[in-house]
């Protein structure tokens, strides 16, 4: 399967009254969005704002960010089985507004949500204060319930997504990268001296809005499976997570998964990519048995030298990496494990709540306990008083000047697992 | 400027080496030794105003005494900051800058730093409670331990924040600390994963905690009909070393018979250890291995049997290693041999 | 090395001056002997009397050795 990726690049984001993209600027019309948002009777109101590199804006709570990008040629849309018809997409060409994204804000569980600052201490640690944004704000109706306002605030972030991507439709990529796997038949012919490698990837499945989908489905009722490592390029995963900020893999995360594409750029060079497993980390024990056999048993099946195993949040996942690593290590198949820790504000704490001796090449993204201090911004999006109840903020980390003490935790993207940031913790 | 006292051991001060471990500590005004390369590094922002002498031995044997005659003599130029060493892979040494490090810490609260390698007995004992750089297995490491340790002994004086181990050079502490790498996550998976398959070395980024401990065997039940065997770290060799075991850092071990030998003597034995004084056991080489005793025992019927072979080697500078790897190819010869217990004696 | 007698089945005694490092190291029995250069001996003491103190240390590991642990154990007396 064969992906042509063309990167469209924006530098400035801009409302205007046409929507467009013009030398490297996305300009938006703002009631059209709006209206977009709109359509569905769960909101009652929706503004949209903008976030650029630097300036000092606070984004508070994020729920999701996600990248603008359109099919251009081949089979299906993106996010199939969520907004577009279930149809195997990752073939053909598909042109991405590289630099721009929607970011979906809203307290739906209030502390599970994250922070994005576009300037100061707290924009080093997270990849989206990079990006021009275009900041959903959405008021939803007031007896609707956490789960239909995930949904809700889920679809509003694809639907504006898709908006946006479409202006890329026919324009000309200023870059494009092409991605290529063979048949299993065909890849093992092709490069014969070099190690076979897949990469296992977990995703966040435990329920009560942590969790994943795979064309639509919820990842806590499927059994470990195979994709394309294209099929992800195209939305085929998509996050419904309201978890920890640090390291859930947000909508953004998945379209451009980094272990994904540098298995891609040493394929053929130094390794054989061979293919994507997806598993699961569902909390029943039984779940966690059957997922990491099946995971070990594809593994095998595939006939790899090793693999990268990404986790996706902490706490009883740790479980499911070390059992994906025992078992696969217990095949004679080698694992890097890619994580991050939780060892407590001092650093000392053990990091992780499950371990085991085959675990013996970790990558670390850093420790989310961390202490950190965000200075005040001029200019705030969405509810700051949410900062003390925010998964790693505590009663307290919102200061009178606006300024907050909490753990790194409530950064959206800081320590995320698929090894995204350059953060990491010795 | 900075005022720091410095620690160092007989050998490094020039008084000499093993024959000279026993003497007591003694201070002196200004540079010693080593000190002289750390001011170079300080330049104007600090100056070593004591260097503080010790045996290892005498330190090691004496502990409570010395470490309290040291601190005083620490105090009174009331330092802003305490360095000790580097002892590189020397034991003795690396425990008395470790164990005089934390005291000077906890009773004088200033900062403290010292620097081994990483395979020395005092890295272990101490990398929780101060830091200790990583540096390499011998004193011809020292520009390298220098220049790691003198900016971070800058920063501790100073008390600014100190980074990760791996930015530092210091040993891992058990205190895990954020800092930026030069590649993100993803790109490190792929290289560490790339490295594993090829077989060549790598560092996981977070080490899963230290499991290893071996269970205790079951007790012998019955010692009179038991068949011992005497193993030694001490380097006890027939006289002549005929097997050429080397002093320190030892890449093999030695299996000797003795069988009808009850005592051994200043004529038939004597140790290549390096790392002590080798007068007392080339003397009465007894005083590291037993033998004497153990046939006393036999004869009472104290003990079934002493095993006809006692494996040797020298515990002096070896990597943990290869002396796993001896141990485990002996082991199995002694499990053979119908070996009931093991007395290991060790210097 | 007292990590991999063990660990091929048979019950060992660590003596040993630093019982610290001993600790570290991982011995489950451990005996606490006089000094680094003459662990099971004294040079200042007459034969007679070093062998006693010999044969008082041996007798101890001897006994480390006929008692069931649990954890790592220092045998003081």
């Amino acid at each position: 399967m064969k992906l042509e990726l063309g990167y469209i690049f924006i530098k400035d984001i801009q409302f205007s009254d046409v929507s467009k993209v013009e030398n490297g600027t996305l300009y938006v019309n703002k009631e059209e969005v709006k209206a977009l948002i709109l359509e569905d009777q769960n909101f009652k109101k929706a503004d949209v704002e903008l976030a650029k590199p630097g300036e000092s804006v606070r984004i508070m709570p994020v729920k999701d960010v996600i990248e603008p990008r359109v099919k251009v040629e081949g089979p299906g849309g993106i996010f199939p089985g969520m907004i577009n018809k279930v149809e195997t997409v990752g073939s053909g060409k598909t042109n991405v507004l590289k630099g721009a994204a929607v970011l979906t804000t809203g307290k739906i569980v209030g502390f599970q949500e994250g922070i994005i600052d576009m300037t100061g201490p707290g924009a080093d640690y997270t990849p989206f204060s990079k990006l021009n944004n275009l900041v959903l704000v959405c008021e939803p109706i007031d007896s609707l319930k956490q789960h239909e306002h995930e949904k809700a605030l889920r679809f509003a972030g694809y639907k504006v997504a898709l908006y946006l991507g479409a202006l890329a439709k026919n324009l000309t990529p200023d870059e494009v990268e092409v991605f290529e796997t063979p048949t299993l038949v065909e890849g093992l012919k092709m490069y014969p001296g070099l190690p076979r490698v897949a990469y296992v990837f977990m995703l966040q499945s435990q329920g009560l809005l942590h969790d994943t989908y795979v064309y639509g489905v919820d990842a806590k009722q499927s059994l470990t499976t195979m994709i394309y490592p294209t099929e992800v390029m195209d939305g085929a995963i998509v996050s419904g997570n309201c978890v920890s900020a640090c390291d859930k893999n947000t909508t953004y995360h998945h379209l451009n998964n980094p272990i994904i594409h540098d298995l891609f750029a040493e394929h053929g060079k130094t390794l054989n990519f061979v293919g994507v497993i997806i598993t699961n980390e569902n909390v029943y024990l039984a779940d966690k048995e059957r997922s990491s056999y099946w995971s070990a048993k594809l593994v095998e099946f595939l006939g790899v030298d090793g693999v990268i195993v990404s986790e996706e949040g902490f706490g009883n996942p740790d479980t499911d990496l070390i059992m994906n690593c025992k078992k696969i290590e217990a095949k004679g198949i080698k694992t890097v494990l890619v994580t991050d820790e939780y060892a407590g504000r001092d650093g000392t704490s053990q990091s992780l709540a499950d371990a085991d001796a085959s675990a013996n090449a970790v990558v670390s993204a850093g420790n989310a306990n961390e202490v950190i201090e965000l200075p005040p911004m001029e200019k705030l999006i969405g509810h700051v008083k949410v900062a003390d109840v925010i998964a790693g903020g505590f009663d307290g980390s919102l200061h009178k000047d606006g300024s907050i003490t909490a753990e790194l935790q409530v950064i959206t993207g800081a320590t995320n697992e698929m090894g995204f940031n350059k953060l990491s913790a010795r | 400027m900075m005022k720091i006292v410095h620690y160092i051991n007989q050998f490094f001060a020039n008084v000499g080496g093993e024959e000279m471990a026993h003497i007591p500590a003694e201070v002196r005004e200004g540079i010693v030794g080593p000190g002289l390369a750390f001011q170079q590094a300080f330049k104007d922002e600090a100056e070593i105003v004591a260097t503080i002498v010790c045996g290892d031995s005498y330190f090691n044997e004496n502990m409570d005494e010395a470490k309290k005659t040291i601190i005083e003599m620490v105090k009174k130029y009331n330092p802003d900051l305490f360095i000790a060493g580097p002892a590189f892979n020397a034991g003795r040494y690396g425990v008395a800058c470790g164990t005089i490090a934390k005291a000077v810490k906890d009773e004088l609260n200033i900062p403290v730093l010292t620097g081994m390698y990483v395979e020395n007995p005092g890295a272990d004992m101490f990398k929780n409670n101060i830091y200790i750089v990583s540096t390499k297995n011998s004193a011809a490491g020292m520009r390298d331990a220098v220049k790691k340790m003198a900016p971070l002994a800058l920063k501790l004086g100073k008390g600014e924040k100190i980074g990760a181990s791996s930015e530092e050079g210091y040993i891992p502490n058990g205190v895990r600390v954020n800092f930026y790498e030069k590649e993100r996550g993803s790109k490190r998976a792929v290289k560490m994963l790339l490295a594993k398959l090829s077989g060549k070395e790598f560092q996981t980024e977070f080490p899963m905690p230290d499991f290893d401990r071996v269970t205790a065997n079951p007790a012998v039940k019955d010692i009179t009909k038991a068949k011992i065997a005497l193993v030694t770290s001490g380097g006890i060799v027939p006289k002549g070393n005929p097997d050429h075991i080397e002093s320190s850092s030892a890449s093999k071990y030695g299996k000797y018979d003795i069988d009808g030998v009850t005592d051994l003597t200043e004529e038939t034995y004597e140790t290549a250890h390096g790392g002590y004084d080798p007068v007392y056991a080339n003397q009465d080489p007894d005083r590291v291995l037993p033998v004497d005793i153990m046939r006393e025992f036999e004869k009472e019927g104290k003990i079934g049997s002493l095993h006809r072979y006692f494996y040797t080697t020298v515990g002096n500078g070896t990597a943990v290693k290869s002396a796993k790897a001896f141990a485990e190819k002996y082991a199995k010869e002694l499990k053979a041999d119908g070996v009931d217990a093991v007395i290991l004696t060790s210097t | 090395m007292v990590k991999e007698i063990e660990r091929a089945g048979i019950p060992v005694v660590h003596m040993c001056t630093i019982v610290p490092i001993s600790l570290t190291v991982g011995a489950n029995r451990i005996v606490p002997t006089i000094a680094i250069p003459h662990p099971l001996g004294n040079p200042s003491l007459s034969l007679e009397e070093e062998r006693d103190i010999r044969r008082k240390l041996l007798t101890r590991a001897l006994k480390a050795l006929e008692t069931e642990v649990t954890e790592q154990t220092v045998f003081e007396k």
